[in-house]
């Protein structure tokens, strides 16, 4: 593997890395979630949500079946509702992306695939490399690759660089999302360290979790995150897309995700092309509140599609 | 898929949950008594500039009254129960206080032009918790106190100021009434309204009459109120001009004075502090209630090397700072609690543009009726400037870099305030260096504007003496015999 940053430049990279204050960082949080999203504004918010889907299945049984059906659901979340938008993306194994992509066809709708040893990581490079290359020549759009969480709490920062460096220069013109695992690191201040070296070594987007450990996708961490994605775009201009993944199954957390995305990096990060929600049962959540928006009445889980 | 703006919509509180009566009178000796001269005054809704109610003008005669009855109350009944008794009423009026939070709330936010989100989470909240706080010392003084010998100071005049009407009669009724005191409480005009809900929780709760009294006006009610010759202790909150008069005014009398005064507070940020949060943390240490806190950390010293970074980042958040009607649930900043105080920070401002500081507010636009100003930031800013020496009580921050640890604490201190100060570093050495050096009664460290009943609050220098809230608060009501 080349070593594509000197050791100079990564401990100037590291050093830049600002410490995080859980305490105000808690702060923070609250004054969003004291927000009140009401009226048209949850309407539009609840679209903008489901619009931002990576509609998840990623089970070791999961069948070509079970993806088709998945990708009919992203493009008909419930035709029940008129209008409605489709999701961004399908997020499937490498060995399911062949199925996704055909049952997609040219509706828009991209397919993510999951690599390099998902969830764990825990294979050798080699590996990590023929299982993108996999994923890619089976026509994914985006690559979801996890990093190596062993050698990163191990402070071996040049070895977790240069992995993402090299997956980023296989994937040509996919986007690479880089996921921390962040249930697994330790501090608020190893997410700032992570999420600074992924976006250095050529992350197009910085997600949390693979939804396989626990906790994911928390409110401190996604601000923490964000907050490297901000300063990553006021040094450089460069935007890096952000995707929570994994405990956000609610409209009103979703909403509140949205409403921290808004405050925090502007209004620029609030499309599908920046800012990605990697769930599975999100989008009926979404759904049911929105058709309660809509006419003023709960339906039940039953009347929505489960896939 | 990109998507149109995303706002959020006016979500409004609904003051039709609070009854404002038409007319108030004064609390006196448990009953609501007509004010001696039959004047009233007008308390407005700053928000909108509209009527709320009449409010009875005291007089030096109601004042007497008001004296009489509280020495009365004091002699024949107060000074008589355990403080276990008295305990039992101050849990009483805690709990009324919570059952009726929302209405108080409200009506705090109505009458003096704060966020509701402010009166609802902070305000209200930290009142109960004074007489939750301060009803468990009752019965506990001589625990307090250990080996010393105390009484009761007898009646207090207490002062409290607009900024936090509920809160501020909290901080000192709660440790007068619970080291054996009576009161006599006069509210600053602009905002009667909540001390006088606070009489009828009084009444509710049994307090036996005279015990609080509350009477309303303006300046020269409250300079009767320090001039009787009955009255043991004035506590007064306010401003420095206002306090040195009541100094004046009690010198060769034998009354306690404690005097909680202006501030022109330091906030450090340190180049290895952690900037967002410490970003967050300003932004809440001089916008919090409009910038009219005592303690707002008005003045922001940063280091050089991170300075242009953090003026970004301020500027940046004070984009998503909502300004308007103090009852939508989403407003950051309410309205200015009074024309004459819009006026005074509109001065201020002026001067500040006058002295070649450089000024910035964000994009916004203000209701049209109602007092209202927008967050703003000062750069380029003189020591020697008086927007940097003055309290201004209103949005305004005055940004200076500094280099060394030995300037920034030089300037700092060169105030004739002392109030409080910030330090926001991760460096822990460095908060116990910098603290240790400030002259200030409270030093935050990477964090601000955080109050306890607990813990003591007071200032330096001309931001006043005394300490109220903790155990220090006991000691500004009792005299000790040694």
């Amino acid at each position: 593997m080349l070593a594509s940053i000197s050791p100079l430049e990564l401990s100037a990279l590291l050093a830049n890395t600002p410490p995080i204050d859980q305490i105000g960082t808690l702060e923070r949080i609250a004054r969003i979630q004291a927000r009140s999203i009401k009226g048209a504004a949850k309407l539009q918010g609840l679209r903008m949500a489901l619009s931002m889907i990576d509609l998840t299945t990623l089970e070791g049984k999961d069948t070509p079946a079970k993806v088709r059906q998945l990708c009919y659901k992203a493009q008909h979340l419930h035709d029940q509702a008129a209008d409605l938008p489709i999701v961004a993306a399908v997020c499937v194994y490498p060995t399911m992306v062949g199925v996704a992509k055909q049952a997609l066809g040219n509706s828009g709708i991209k397919v993510a695939s999951v690599s390099t040893a998902f969830p764990s990581g825990q294979a050798p490079f080699e590996v990590k490399k023929l299982d993108t290359l996999y994923a890619l020549d089976n026509g994914a759009d985006e690559i979801d690759m996890v990093i190596s969480r062993g050698r990163f709490l191990a402070g071996d920062y040049q070895f977790v660089y240069d992995e993402i460096a090299a997956i980023k220069a296989l994937c040509g013109a996919a986007r690479l999302k880089v996921i921390f695992e962040t249930g697994e690191l330790d501090s608020l201040d190893q997410v700032r360290k992570i999420s600074d070296l992924a976006i250095a070594a050529g992350a197009d987007f910085i997600k949390t979790s693979t939804g396989k450990i626990q906790p994911a996708a928390t409110f401190p961490v996604v601000l923490t995150m964000l907050g490297a994605i901000k300063d990553h775009y006021d040094k450089t201009g460069q935007m890096i897309g952000m995707k929570p993944a994994g405990g956000i199954s609610s409209s009103k957390l979703a909403l509140q995700h949205l409403l921290l995305v808004k405050e925090v990096l502007g209004e620029a990060w609030l499309s599908n092309e920046w800012y990605r929600f990697g769930a599975s049962s999100l989008a009926n959540d979404l759904l049911m509140q929105y058709q309660k928006q809509l006419t003023g009445k709960y339906q039940s889980a039953a009347y929505f599609s489960i896939d | 898929m990109s998507n149109p703006t995303w706002n959020l919509e006016p979500s409004l509180e609904s003051a039709a949950q609070v009854q404002i009566k038409p007319q108030y009178e004064l609390f006196i000796d448990g009953k609501w008594q007509a004010p001696a001269s039959g004047t009233y005054f007008a308390t407005v809704n700053p928000a909108d500039e509209s009527h709320l109610a009449k409010i009875a003008w005291a007089n030096a005669t109601d004042i007497d009254l008001a004296v009489s009855a509280a020495r009365s109350a004091y002699e024949n009944v107060w000074s008589k129960l355990s403080g276990a008794a008295r305990g039992k009423y101050l849990f009483r009026i805690a709990r009324l206080m919570q059952e009726k939070a929302k209405e108080l709330a409200i009506m705090e936010t109505l009458d003096g032009g704060k966020p509701i989100r402010e009166s609802r989470d902070i305000d209200i909240p930290l009142a109960c918790n004074h007489f939750f706080y301060y009803a468990g010392w009752a019965d506990k003084l001589q625990e307090a106190f250990a080996g010393q010998q105390f009484e009761a100071l007898g009646v207090a005049g207490q002062i409290t100021p607009w900024n936090f009407p509920l809160l501020m009669l909290a901080w000192k009724v709660a440790p007068a009434l619970a080291c054996g005191n009576t009161v006599v409480l006069k509210p600053a005009e602009t905002t009667s309204l909540t001390a006088l809900k606070f009489a009828e929780i009084c009444q509710e709760a049994g307090l036996p009459a005279g015990v609080v009294n509350i009477v309303t006006g303006y300046g020269d009610t409250g300079a009767a109120l320090v001039a009787h010759s009955d009255v043991d202790k004035i506590a007064f909150t306010g401003s420095t001009a206002v306090g040195k008069q009541i100094q004046k005014a009690c010198i060769g009398t034998p009354k306690k004075v404690t005097l909680e005064l202006g501030g022109k507070s330091a906030n450090i940020l340190l180049e290895d502090a952690p900037i967002d949060q410490a970003v967050e943390g300003i932004i809440n240490s001089i916008f919090f209630n409009q910038g009219h806190v005592c303690c707002a950390g008005s003045r922001l010293f940063v280091q050089e090397s991170i300075a242009e970074q953090v003026v970004a980042k301020l500027k940046f958040r004070l984009q998503s700072i909502y300004v308007g009607n103090p009852l939508d649930k989403n407003t950051d900043i309410g309205a200015i609690n009074s024309k004459k105080q819009l006026e005074t920070i509109e001065k201020y401002l002026a001067i500040g543009l006058a002295e070649g500081a450089e000024m910035y507010q964000p994009d916004c636009t203000l209701p049209s009726q109602g007092f209202y100003c927008k967050p703003t930031l000062f750069t380029d800013v003189a020591q020697s400037a008086r927007i940097a020496q003055e309290e201004i009580f209103g949005p305004v921050l005055t940004i200076q870099t500094f280099r060394t640890m030995e300037e920034v604490v030089q300037k700092a201190n060169n105030s004739p305030y002392g109030l409080a100060a910030g330090v926001w570093t991760a460096n822990g050495a460095r908060i116990f260096g910098l603290s240790s050096q400030l002259h200030a009664g409270v030093v935050w460290a990477n964090t601000y504007n955080k109050f306890d009943p607990a813990s003591p609050f007071g200032g330096y220098k001309e931001s006043g003496f005394g300490r109220e809230g903790g155990r220090h608060g006991l000691s500004a009501y009792l005299k000790f015999k040694n």
